[in-house]
């Protein structure tokens, strides 16, 4: 499931309901992502979405990684919209039999959301305000999966 | 035909959504229409890595625009 939102989300609970009932899935992994403040350079983030075309890609990316790695299910959070310093920004979670394909899956899931989902990002601090495209270190990231 | 401008497109334009009537026939002609009414914009549509997407569709080069059409203009992606 792929859920885009502007409200804060709470990871544990999310986490409870995705592993609730399952009693095949061995392995369920998660990664949640939190706004930095970066010592108090970026006093809050706005991150742009696309509604209806950021799903419809992101959802291809979820559909690859199910191929992949054999997953069960995946779920992806992800804000849009004003985030202060501390607020969850993303949360992944993937089920599978097994852990390997788990904890991979959610990696992978994370590497292609840093990099390529259709999110614009800006960064408000006291220096101003800055438009952020993805840093080498997400590109090298991305490319381990090729 | 409503125009939609993301990152700091929208920055450059000063809006991110309007609508343009009558609607221009082609990618290529709405592009010039704008060009021609804010050329900082207009160069900044043309800058590497400035995809296009048409009702939620990426497309490449020339396409043609119904009259209802929503056309996306999106600088590079910084991801989530």
């Amino acid at each position: 499931m792929i859920r885009l939102t502007e409200e804060r989300f709470d990871p544990g609970a999310e986490l409870t309901a995705f592993c609730a009932g399952r009693t095949e899935s061995g392995a369920v992994a998660s990664f949640v992502g939190i706004a930095r403040g970066e010592g108090g350079a970026a006093t809050a983030l706005e991150l742009q979405a696309y509604p209806g075309f950021t799903e419809g890609e992101i959802g291809r990316m979820v559909e690859a990684a199910f191929t992949r790695f054999s997953l069960h299910d995946a779920l992806v959070i992800h804000r849009h919209g004003p985030i202060a310093p501390g607020e969850p920004i993303v949360m992944v979670a993937t089920a599978a039999a097994h852990r390997r394909e788990a904890f991979e899956a959610c990696d992978y899931l994370m590497d292609y959301l840093k990099s390529r989902a259709p999110f614009w990002k800006k960064e408000h601090g006291p220096a101003g305000a800055r438009w952020v495209e993805p840093t080498e270190r997400d590109l090298d990231d991305l490319a381990r999966w090729d | 035909m409503r125009v939609l401008l993301f990152g700091r497109l929208g920055d450059i334009a000063g809006w991110r959504e309007r609508d343009f009537e009558p609607p221009p026939a082609s990618l290529s002609a709405l592009k010039a229409l704008i060009a021609a009414e804010d050329a900082a914009l207009g160069l900044a549509l043309e800058a590497k890595g400035v995809r296009a997407a048409v009702d939620r569709v990426i497309v490449r080069g020339e396409a043609a625009l119904g009259t209802d059409a929503e056309v996306a203009f999106l600088p590079p992606m910084s991801g989530g």
